[in-house]
C-alpha cells in the first residue's frame, strides 16, 4: 500500500540544525534544501490540499494541481524569503502566500500554465480526499486549516514513534498506545485492566508503558515543530497552541 | 501515515501533557486547569479508589525540576496542610515525579469557579453570604500566620453545596508574627502555630527557598493592593489580602473589577492612583454602609484598611443581621431606618395594632 509520505520523506527527514527548515531552503547546499524542502511538504501538504477543497471549492483535480504548483512554484520563486517573524505565524504565512498564488494563477488562466509544469510531487491525495470525506463539520476555511497542520504534524509524529518503538525493540510501547491513545473515543476507549488483559500485563506496566510513550509523542511532536518554525517564541506560541501547554 | 480523527487530536492534545506517574499509585484521568506555573489534574488514587486532585510544578526546558519553582509547591503543600478549615481545600499527599518534579494531591473540588459563579447571576444575599465565608477562611489563614497573596475570583471555588474553598496557595507565605489581634481570635495558639509552620517549611526535604522578595512581583494586576506593586515587601501581609477582599467584593456586588485596562501597566497606575468609581455608581440599590465596606477593605494606605480579615468579616456579618458596621458613620435617619427595617416584623405587628386602636376609636366616636 502507498505510504502518502513516502515519497516526500527521506530517512534524515528533518536537517539536524533547528530553524532549519525555514533557513535551509535559503542554503547553498542543494542536499540541504531538498531535505528542507521535503519536511515543509510533509507538514503543510495536507493542509494546503484541504484549504483549496473548502474555501475555494477547487474540484479535486484542480486542488490537486494548485497544490503541487504551490510548493514547486514557492520553491522556484522563493516564496518563503519574504517571510517576517515579527509579523504572523509561518503557518499563517504560508496560508497567505497560499491565497495569493491562487489569485495570481487564476488572473494568469494557470490551468494551462500549471499544465506546463514538469516535475510533480508524488502525495497521496486520494488519501486526503478520503479524509476531507470523513471529517468533521467545517467551521471557517483558516480553522480547517490549522486543523489540517495539527494532523499533520500529529500523523507525523504517530509515525516517527512507531518506528522509534520498533528499533527499540519495544513494539509493545507503541501498541498499547495505538490501541489506547489512537482510538476512536465514538467507538469506546480500552480500559488499562482491559489492556494488561490483553497484552499479558500487569495493570502499572499498561500505566509506565503508556506513560513513556505518551512522552516520546511529545517529544517527537515538539522536534517537528521545532523544525517548521523560524525562532523560539514561535515555537512557543505554536507548542501552546498545539499541545495546550509550553513547551518543556 | 494514520489518519487520525477529531477526536483522537484532542485526546492526544491532552495526554500529551500529562505527567509520568509511574511509581505512584495515581492514575491519570484528565487535565482539570492550568495556571501560569502549575498544573492540575484528576488522577485516581489506585490505593483508597478515589478520585483527587493532583498538582504538579511546570518545570522549562533545562531548569533543575527541584528548582525554585518546586520549592514554592512544597511551600504551599506544607500551609495546606497547616490550615485545617472547610474552606481551604486538604491536602493528601506529597510526593515526586519521575522526573523530579515534586507533586502533591489534594481534595477534588467539584464546582464552579467565583468567576463563573457570578456569571450565573445568583442574587445579592447569596453573593455576600458567600464572601463572608470567604473572608472567614483568610482570617483563619492569618490567624495561623499565613498570607495568601493571590486572592481572585479564579482562585476561589463555589461547592456544590454553596460552600467557598480557597484554591492556589502558590503564593503564600508565612507572616512574620500574626497581629496580637489575630493571634487572640485564633481557635488554637496562632503564634506557637506560626513558629511551627515555619520551622517545618525550613527544615523539610522540600528545596528550601527564600520567600518571593521585594524584587519579584507576584500575583494578578486587578486585585494586586498598590504596596505590592510599589514592590514595598516589608508592607506584605494581610492587608495585602483584606484589600484583594475587597476587590472581590466589588466585583460581586457590580459584576467588574474597580481598575480594568488593556495592560498590566495601565491597571498598576489606576491601582496605585486608586482611581476606580464607586460600587453605587453602577449600582445605587448598594447600600452605603456595604459601599463603606468594600473602600475600606480596598483603601490604598494599608493603614486605612481593616486591620484584619476577621474584621472584614465581622463588618459584613454585621452588615447582612442589618447591625451598624464600624467602616460607616451612620445619621440618624440612616439609623431609625436600618433598625425599622431589622425588626420589620415587629413595626408591622405594632403598625397594624395601633392602625386596630386608631380605627376602633374612631368607630366608637360615631
Amino acid at each position: 500500500m502507498r505510504n502518502d509520505i513516502d515519497n516526500v520523506r527521506g530517512p534524515g527527514r528533518f536537517p539536524a540544525t533547528a530553524w532549519s527548515v525555514l533557513a535551509g531552503l535559503a542554503s547553498e547546499d542543494a542536499g540541504v534544501r531538498q531535505r528542507s524542502f521535503d519536511a515543509l511538504v510533509a507538514a503543510y501538504w495536507k493542509p494546503v490540499y484541504k484549504h483549496l477543497r473548502l474555501k475555494w471549492h477547487l474540484p479535486s483535480e484542480d486542488a490537486e494541481d494548485v497544490t503541487q504548483a504551490f510548493f514547486l512554484r514557492a520553491i522556484e520563486k522563493d516564496f518563503f524569503s519574504d517571510y517576517d517573524r515579527s509579523r504572523a505565524r509561518f503557518r499563517t504565512f504560508l496560508r497567505v502566500c497560499l491565497d495569493r498564488f491562487l489569485a495570481n494563477e487564476r488572473a494568469a488562466a494557470g490551468r494551462a500554465k500549471r499544465g506546463g509544469e514538469a516535475q510533480r510531487l508524488s502525495l497521496a491525495f486520494d488519501v486526503a480526499e478520503h479524509e476531507l470525506a470523513a471529517a468533521g463539520a467545517v467551521t471557517t476555511p483558516e480553522e480547517v486549516f490549522d486543523r489540517e497542520w495539527v494532523r499533520s504534524l500529529f500523523s507525523l509524529a504517530v509515525e516517527a514513534l512507531r518506528e522509534l518503538c520498533h528499533a527499540r525493540g519495544k513494539e509493545v510501547y507503541y501498541r498499547l498506545f495505538e490501541r489506547y491513545d489512537l482510538a476512536d473515543a465514538d467507538a469506546g476507549r480500552p480500559t488499562y485492566r482491559q489492556l494488561a488483559e490483553a497484552f499479558g500485563l500487569a495493570e502499572t506496566d499498561v500505566t509506565n508503558h503508556l506513560a513513556a510513550a505518551r512522552r516520546d509523542f511529545r517529544r517527537l511532536v515538539l522536534e517537528q515543530l521545532r523544525e517548521i518554525t523560524a525562532d523560539e517564541a514561535e515555537f512557543q506560541a505554536e507548542a501552546r497552541y498545539l499541545l495546550g501547554v509550553d513547551a518543556v | 501515515m494514520t489518519w487520525l480523527p477529531d477526536t483522537v487530536l484532542d485526546h492526544l492534545r491532552q495526554v500529551s501533557d500529562i505527567p509520568d506517574l509511574t511509581g505512584t499509585s495515581y492514575e491519570f484521568v484528565r487535565l482539570l486547569g492550568r495556571g501560569g506555573m502549575s498544573a492540575v489534574y484528576l488522577v485516581r488514587d489506585r490505593r483508597l479508589d478515589r478520585e483527587v486532585a493532583l498538582k504538579v510544578v511546570d518545570v522549562p526546558d533545562g531548569a533543575e525540576p527541584s528548582g525554585e519553582l518546586a520549592a514554592r509547591l512544597g511551600r504551599e503543600a506544607r500551609i495546606l496542610a497547616h490550615l485545617d478549615h472547610p474552606s481551604i481545600v486538604p491536602i493528601y499527599d506529597v510526593g515526586q515525579l519521575g522526573d523530579g518534579r515534586c507533586y502533591y494531591t489534594m481534595k477534588r473540588v467539584q464546582g464552579q469557579r467565583l468567576d463563573e459563579w457570578v456569571a450565573s447571576a445568583p442574587p445579592r444575599p447569596a453573593r455576600l453570604r458567600l464572601f463572608q465565608r470567604i473572608c472567614e477562611a483568610v482570617a483563619f489563614a492569618h490567624a495561623h500566620g499565613v498570607a495568601h497573596r493571590d486572592l481572585k475570583p479564579p482562585n476561589i471555588m463555589v461547592g456544590r453545596f454553596g460552600e467557598a474553598l480557597i484554591m492556589d496557595w502558590g503564593l503564600a507565605k508565612f507572616i512574620a508574627a500574626a497581629p496580637a489581634s489575630v493571634a487572640s481570635a485564633a481557635p488554637f495558639s496562632g503564634d506557637a502555630d506560626v513558629r511551627a509552620a515555619a520551622e517545618t517549611v525550613s527544615a523539610g526535604p522540600w528545596p528550601g527557598v527564600g520567600e518571593t522578595g521585594a524584587g519579584v512581583l507576584l500575583g494578578t494586576p486587578a486585585y494586586m493592593p498598590p504596596e505590592q506593586i510599589r514592590r514595598e515587601a516589608p508592607r506584605l501581609g494581610p492587608q495585602s489580602d483584606v484589600y484583594a477582599l475587597g476587590v472581590i467584593l466589588y466585583f460581586l456586588l457590580v459584576d467588574r473589577v474597580p481598575f480594568d485596562g488593556s495592560s498590566a501597566g495601565e491597571i498598576f497606575e489606576q491601582v496605585v492612583r486608586g482611581d476606580s468609581k464607586a460600587p453605587r455608581h453602577h449600582d445605587p440599590t448598594i447600600g452605603r454602609p456595604l459601599e463603606a465596606i468594600c473602600r475600606k477593605a480596598m483603601a490604598r494606605d494599608p493603614a486605612e484598611r481593616y486591620a484584619t480579615a476577621e474584621a472584614l468579616a465581622s463588618d459584613m456579618a454585621s452588615d447582612l443581621d442589618g447591625l451598624a458596621v464600624s467602616a460607616y458613620q451612620e445619621n440618624v435617619l440612616e439609623r431609625l431606618g436600618r433598625l425599622l427595617g431589622r425588626h420589620r416584623t415587629l413595626v408591622l405587628l405594632v403598625s397594624a395594632y395601633l392602625t386596630m386602636r386608631l380605627v376602633l376609636l374612631f368607630w366608637a366616636r360615631r
